[in-house]
């Protein structure tokens, strides 16, 4: 398998080549679109890991969705790149920074090498343990019932991740739309392709969702591709974002979680322990919990993109 | 040579050569140039996976280069919105030099 | 049967891997941005198209072979959008420095 060998060769010495690429370059926007490159790259050398689940969130958020985030980002500082590229920061300041970056990289260098041979693993555990889920996708399995007290984290996180972007709106624009509004030709290429691409997109989100179950997938990668056609809607101007104002969004916004802890602290009555499943009903359990997740998630991570509130909506 | 080390010499070559063209991020000139380095890079991609992924019969590559087909136009449509420097995104023709 | 079939793969495959080298050959060396263009549209479409074509009769009936379609309609799809995108983009940036 030589072949093969050159296949892994050649995607570790790209990945070295992009990254260090991309921490050297000064300039904003071209660090994000060589970003974007590495987020693919990477999908590839997870595939070559054979974890299919790991690529397919990584092309779904990496390559997808960050890139969005942060060249939105970028354009935004666009107009404060040329007073950060005059401040060159001095030699002590320089050497400081040498030296961190040495320390960490060595550290995590010794703590790789020590680990013991073989690595302790609880995979064997993971995978004997499978069938009482009644899932047969090991990766699901372990995310909402071995580990679902990171799952659940999680999704707070990102929920309190758009909290934090909503807080830079600034008072006047509090509970009005996120973004700027659209100036889009109607029918212009931006537009048609808005109108083409989502409905044929919903259904691929749909399924990667579903076959989550069984096979690599799940509601993350799923509700990044429908956030990502939701987007594609709102950039066209075929649709605007919704006030952060009104009760709809925010209910659906925190059911999702919600759900997640009333079935999770229901397990502490039904089966002895929070966050567990009673005996035979775990498939269904777990089921119920993607599904409540995930409006929750299109929803959060769309308006992460979309952006702080920045103007009142029309009356 | 069988057909799947054949694939998988396909899926090097492939990724290899659009490797080079990620040149065209650091010369530029334009953003646009740079946009189309990482383009032809994520088709060239989704190549090379669909290649390693029938070499190597992994079907769960197929849902990969799947989510990374339809996102690319995404992503593409992302950064054209950024590199317009008005936020009108895509403004009316007009045929004015 | 399945001789001619994976010559048919063979082929197929090797004149993607072509386009894809031309693609990046055009965008290194074509002097401007929408000479650039036109060459990684070419790629974008003939390269995945054709390595699709070839992967066909190695793939798994039904799914994976509609899978397959459905990632070259999305890269079509991506490249036609986001080449006009990107050419009006690059046009702005010439007539307005």
């Amino acid at each position: 398998m030589t072949l093969a060998l050159a296949v892994d060769i050649s995607l570790t010495l790209l990945v070295l080549a992009v990254a260090g690429w991309i921490i050297a370059v000064r300039d904003t926007f071209a660090a994000m679109i060589g970003f974007v490159a590495y987020g693919l790259l990477l999908a590839l050398v997870w595939v070559r890991l054979a974890a299919p689940d790991v690529a397919l969130t990584e092309a779904a958020i990496g390559g997808g969705l960050t890139g969005a985030l942060l060249i939105g980002a970028a354009a935004r500082l666009r107009g404060t790149e040329a007073a950060a590229r005059a401040e060159y920061p001095g030699a002590l300041t320089r050497t400081l920074a040498a030296v961190l970056a040495v320390t960490v990289a060595a550290a995590l260098a010794i703590g790789v090498l020590a680990l013991p041979d073989p690595t302790p693993t609880l995979a064997p555990a993971a995978a004997a343990n499978l069938a009482t889920t009644g899932v047969g996708n090991p990766v699901t399995a372990v995310l909402l019932a071995f580990r679902a007290m990171d799952t659940l984290l999680e999704a707070i996180v990102v929920l309190l991740a758009l909290l934090g972007v909503w807080s830079l709106a600034p008072d006047r624009a509090w509970g009005g739309c996120p973004g700027p509004r659209r100036l889009v030709d109607p029918d212009g290429v931006l537009a048609w392709l808005a109108r083409l691409l989502p409905p044929i997109g919903i259904v691929v989100g749909l399924y990667i969702f579903w076959i989550g179950a069984d096979l690599p997938g799940g509601k993350f990668q799923g509700a990044t591709i429908l956030a990502a056609m939701w987007l594609l809607v709102i950039w066209a101007g075929l649709a605007d974002t919704p006030p952060i104002s009104r009760t709809w969004l925010r209910v659906l916004l925190v059911a999702g979680p919600l759900v997640f802890i009333v079935i999770g602290f229901a397990g502490s009555i039904t089966a002895g322990a929070v966050l567990a499943y009673p005996e035979g009903h775990a498939k269904p359990l777990i089921v119920a919990i993607e599904i409540a997740l995930m409006p929750t998630l299109v929803l959060t991570l769309a308006l992460l993109v979309a952006g702080a509130p920045q103007r009142i909506p029309p009356q | 040579m069988t057909i799947p080390d054949f694939l998988l010499a396909a899926a090097v070559f492939v990724l290899a050569t659009v490797a080079l063209g990620l040149v065209r991020i650091l010369r530029g000139p334009e953003d646009a140039d740079r946009m189309m380095a990482t383009q032809l890079f994520g088709t060239g991609g989704i190549a090379a996976l669909l290649l390693l992924g029938v070499a190597t019969e992994a079907r769960a590559v197929l849902d990969v280069a799947l989510t990374l087909a339809l996102l690319a136009a995404f992503a593409s449509v992302a950064f054209v919105r950024s590199a317009s420097s008005s936020e009108g995104d895509d403004p009316k023709e007009t045929n004015s030099p | 049967m399945s001789l001619v079939l994976d010559i048919f793969t063979i082929v197929a495959v090797s004149a993607g891997a072509f386009f894809f080298l031309a693609g990046t050959v055009g965008l290194l060396r074509f002097p401007d941005t929408l000479t650039r263009l036109h060459a990684l549209t070419k790629a974008d479409n003939l390269g995945l198209g054709l390595v699709v074509m070839g992967l066909l009769p190695q793939a798994e009936w039904p799914f994976d072979s509609i899978k397959l379609i459905a990632i070259w309609l999305f890269a079509l799809l991506a490249g036609a959008t986001v080449g006009q995108l990107m050419a009006r983009a690059a046009r702005r940036e010439q007539t307005t420095p």
